[in-house]
């Protein structure tokens, strides 16, 4: 890839894909890039980031609201937010272990663009329910706007869950309004000791279905700091509300053995999980991020373990992580365990050939996948916005 | 009368054939076809628009939808979707070259997991239908918009309903993980499942809120939340709009997510003391229901954390609730709200715009001198932690020149609302109300495109066609298709 193009602002986002649409020149649409080894590699001549617009358009504290050009880091909004006391509900990770640091912050645009969103989803949601607002450059080169700067607002085609996650194929974001939420004063952690994976959903399934609001439920084969597997069970509120909702969540789940974290290794193990530190993981591995329900979490562990896939589960057993070795073979095993379960599959990092052999994300039926190439065409008619990216040939 | 497009001459100069074609593919009880038993069908819940649709299909599973859809797909005739009818922007408002597919008969739980928190129904089943099946083990269906106990899910999934409890639990499309759609082919599909995350496109995101454009929902996955310990409500008081939008946001700064927080202005809180007598002091210009959830001891907290921050502006009346029962009291008169203008105004529209928060004074203050220039009163209930306002505009249906005056009155309130930063429809949807105020806040390519993604779904618009979009002359419909 050769040239790249990055404005500085929303207008010359529009110049430049009307221009590549002109000509017909595929661009690879990308924020700083740190996610560009995910799903299918796109064939483009030129690239075209938003990592030039920059900057938080708005924040209103006491309206839940900020609004950020695509290109801002990510860092940086969570850095506003923390001064005021709120955060970014769905928790979204930084995946540096998995695609290697770059040097550059993820962006706002490119996090969205992904809806990546972390261990909190379960309970609050994921980075699309967030997305109050987007404003976006189509493939026919024109800004069109969706949803707005308010909580609730349902006026028209709610195109801001159409652009999120949908990996730049549809519009280039130039920026994104998010709903965001205090952040809870404390967090604890309930660490469950030595389960199964199955057995540890079970009792994820009861926390989860506790009245004490349960903000995260993982289990991992092992962690740092633990002999053995071990589960653990998150609580983010007020102080008071922290240390009597983990001392009766425990006492209600009665599994023995059951330790309740301080603050600080509450908050530690939380960023962990959130960016895939306790995915085992060589230099060589795919990596795969698999949405079942919960409880068929141990069911795909179970079934791709046998060629080689090892990984760990986050809500509630409802989102595998897998790595393993970077083969058709691991792929087609990751596939039919996903099928027989029902859910999704994205192979998240691979080496271009796998990626580009494979169905990274589940193919659609022939009625659904037409009426995808249709909406394609409406919003990028010459088919100029990552090519490839998601699906062969769209 | 809003406008409609016109009717295909070919498809009513054919209303025998299609009708009896419908009656070949449904149960003898499924279709209505005789003037008195379709005139239940003419409206919605806003009554002031009606239309006798061609006939009434009401299909018992997903493959009779499918089979009169495919139907209507052949022989070129519009279906308008319904569920209950109580859609606030007319939404299911007939039209009468169009069959009604009315999802009412569909109204069976199918599954419960509890373990993976979703439950699995049909589109008829009413809102508060999914948390009753659910409530004995302590579970609840968290959107809940006023008429739940009449809408249906699948009308809910359609517009993309909120309720009262929105700040902390979102609205319909933040809780849901799958749905069974037919497209106007009469194809079936499944979107999504009981799992939470979509790899590819979001059609689910996409498809709720799409108000009957797009598809036909005939199944619903929810996710089913535990309900907390307890909950209960404080009532707080003030001498302005002001003082009591400050509270609002000073609330908000505090950390504590209320689980609800609604406010009302003068003229509300005295239309509904009237009809519930709940104790709503009739001094105060502006009033606050605010709830929390947990045990006692963190209700008795977070509610000392809020009674603090009330009492740093002035209030007129605060009132603590003891008791579930002293709870229920304080709602009574809010969840009365819609009855209790009725009993002051022999009708009245309840609008639906966002505006953000901070804006609040100002917006009430234009509503009232708008209201003193039409001529008209207005009450205003308001979902504070959103933004999302309910004017209810008094009026006489009649007296025409009352109605229009309080379209009219409506149309500048929703106005306002883009104009401070918000939007014309929180959560009512667009529907033919405020169809064609769309222009106001879209740009005409952004319509085009809008319309270019309904048109992916459904190329020959037959599904719902005069709702959301103003309407554009045959030829243009075609350029956008």
């Amino acid at each position: 890839m050769s040239l790249a193009l990055v404005p500085v602002d929303e207008a010359g986002v529009r110049d430049a894909v009307g221009q590549a649409a002109a000509e017909r020149v595929a661009l690879l649409v990308c924020g700083n890039g740190t996610k560009s080894g995910m799903l299918r590699p796109v064939q483009a001549a030129r690239v075209l980031s938003t990592a030039g617009l920059s900057g938080i358009s708005l924040y209103s504290p006491s309206e839940l609201i900020i609004a950020a050009q695509a290109g801002t880091p990510l860092p940086e909004i969570e850095a506003a937010l923390a001064e005021k006391g709120q955060q970014l509900t769905a928790e979204p990770p930084d995946l540096s272990r998995i695609f290697g640091a770059t040097g550059k912050p993820q962006t706002i645009g490119g996090i969205t663009a992904t809806n990546l969103s972390g261990p909190r989803r379960v309970a609050w949601g994921a980075m699309r329910d967030h997305v109050m607002g987007i404003r976006a450059v189509t493939g026919r080169g024109e800004i069109v706007h969706s949803g707005g700067r308010v909580l609730k607002n349902v006026t028209g085609l709610d195109l801001c869950k159409l652009f999120t996650g949908s990996h730049g194929t549809l519009g280039a974001i130039t920026e994104v309004t998010l709903k965001v939420l205090p952040a809870a004063e404390s967090s604890g952690t309930l660490v469950l000791p030595n389960l199964s994976p199955r057995a540890a959903v079970v009792a994820l399934s009861a926390a989860l279905g506790s009245p004490y609001g349960v903000s995260g439920a993982a289990w991992m084969p092992a962690f740092p700091g633990f002999a053995g597997s071990v589960a653990f069970v998150r609580i983010e509120d007020f102080k008071a509300s922290v240390a009597y909702r983990t001392e009766k969540l425990r006492g209600e789940l009665g599994i023995p053995g059951t330790d309740i974290l301080d603050e600080a290794a509450s908050r530690a193990v939380w960023a962990a999980v959130r960016d895939v530190q306790p995915l085992p993981l060589t230099d060589a591995d795919a990596v795969w991020r698999v949405s079942v329900r919960p409880s068929a979490g141990p069911n795909v562990l179970d079934s791709v373990a046998s060629a080689g896939l090892r990984g760990f589960l986050d809500w509630g057993g409802g989102l595998v992580w897998l790595s393993g070795p970077a083969s058709l073979e691991s792929h087609a095993c990751v596939e039919a365990a996903v099928r027989s379960a029902g859910g999704t599959w994205t192979l998240l990092r691979g080496p271009d050939a796998l990626r580009a052999a494979v169905d990274v994300v589940p193919p659609e039926v022939p009625v659904l996948a037409a009426i995808g190439r249709r909406v394609k065409a409406s919003l990028d008619p010459a088919g100029i916005l990552n090519p490839g990216r998601m699906y062969a040939g769209i | 009368m809003i406008r409609l497009p016109d009717p295909k001459r070919d498809v009513l100069a054919r209303r025998d054939a299609i009708v009896a074609g419908l009656r070949d593919l449904l149960p003898e009880a499924s279709l209505i076809s005789d003037e008195l038993r379709l005139k239940p069908y003419e409206t919605d819940g806003l009554s002031a628009y009606r239309q006798m649709p061609l006939a009434v299909a009401l299909p018992e599973t997903t493959e009779q939808v499918a089979d009169v859809l495919r139907f209507c797909h052949r022989n070129g005739v519009r279906v308008v979707p319904r569920g209950a009818g109580t859609s606030l922007s007319g939404g299911a408002l007939p039209m009468e070259d169009a069959v009604v597919v009315g999802l009412m008969k569909m109204n069976r739980i199918l599954d419960i997991d509890y373990a993976d928190r979703v439950a699995t129904v049909q589109a008829g089943v009413t809102n508060i239908g999914i948390t009753n099946a659910v409530a004995g083990n302590g579970f609840f269906y968290a959107p809940d918009p006023s008429s739940q106990l009449a809408c249906m899910i699948g009308g809910n999934v359609n517009m993309n309903s909120g309720g009262a409890h929105c700040l902390k639990y979102g609205v319909t499309a933040n809780n849901l993980l799958g749905l069974k759609i037919v497209t106007i082919e009469g194809d079936i599909l499944d979107i999504g499942g009981a799992h939470l995350d979509a790899a590819g496109y979001d059609w689910l995101g996409l498809l709720t809120g799409s108000e009957g454009m797009l598809a036909i929902v005939t199944e619903v996955n929810v996710r089913i939340l535990r309900a907390p310990e307890g909950a209960r409500a404080m009532l707080a008081a003030f001498a302005s709009n002001e003082i009591a939008g400050r509270c609002v946001d000073a609330i908000i700064a505090s950390g504590i997510i209320p689980v609800a927080l609604e406010f009302m202005d003068r003229p509300a809180i005295h239309a509904c003391e009237a009809f519930a007598h709940a104790g709503y002091p009739l001094d105060a210009e502006a009033m606050l229901i605010i709830e929390v959830e947990g045990s006692v001891s963190e209700q008795d907290d977070l509610l000392d954390r809020l009674k603090a921050i009330c009492q740093r502006f002035d209030p007129i009346s605060l009132k603590v609730s003891q008791s579930p029962e002293e709870s229920a009291a304080i709602w009574k008169g809010r969840k009365g709200a819609f009855g209790a203008v009725g009993r002051i105004s022999p009708d009245y529209l309840c609008m639906d715009g966002t505006i953000p928060t901070s804006r609040l004074p100002e917006v009430l203050r234009r509503i009232g001198e708008m209201s003193d220039s039409y001529g008209l009163k207005v009450a205003n209930i308001f979902h504070a932690g959103d933004g999302n306002l309910h004017p209810l505009i008094m009026f006489d249906a009649n007296d025409p020149a009352s109605f229009h005056k309080a379209e009219a009155f409506g149309a500048d309130i929703l106005r306002l609302c883009v104009d401070v930063g918000g939007c014309l429809t929180g959560e009512h949807g667009v529907g033919v109300e405020k169809r064609d105020l769309m222009p106001y806040q879209f740009a005409e390519h952004e319509l085009a495109q809008q319309r270019a993604i309904k048109s992916a779904f459904d190329p020959d618009w037959l599904l719902n066609p005069s709702k959301v979009f103003p309407l554009l002359d045959a030829p243009a419909m075609a350029q956008a298709a």
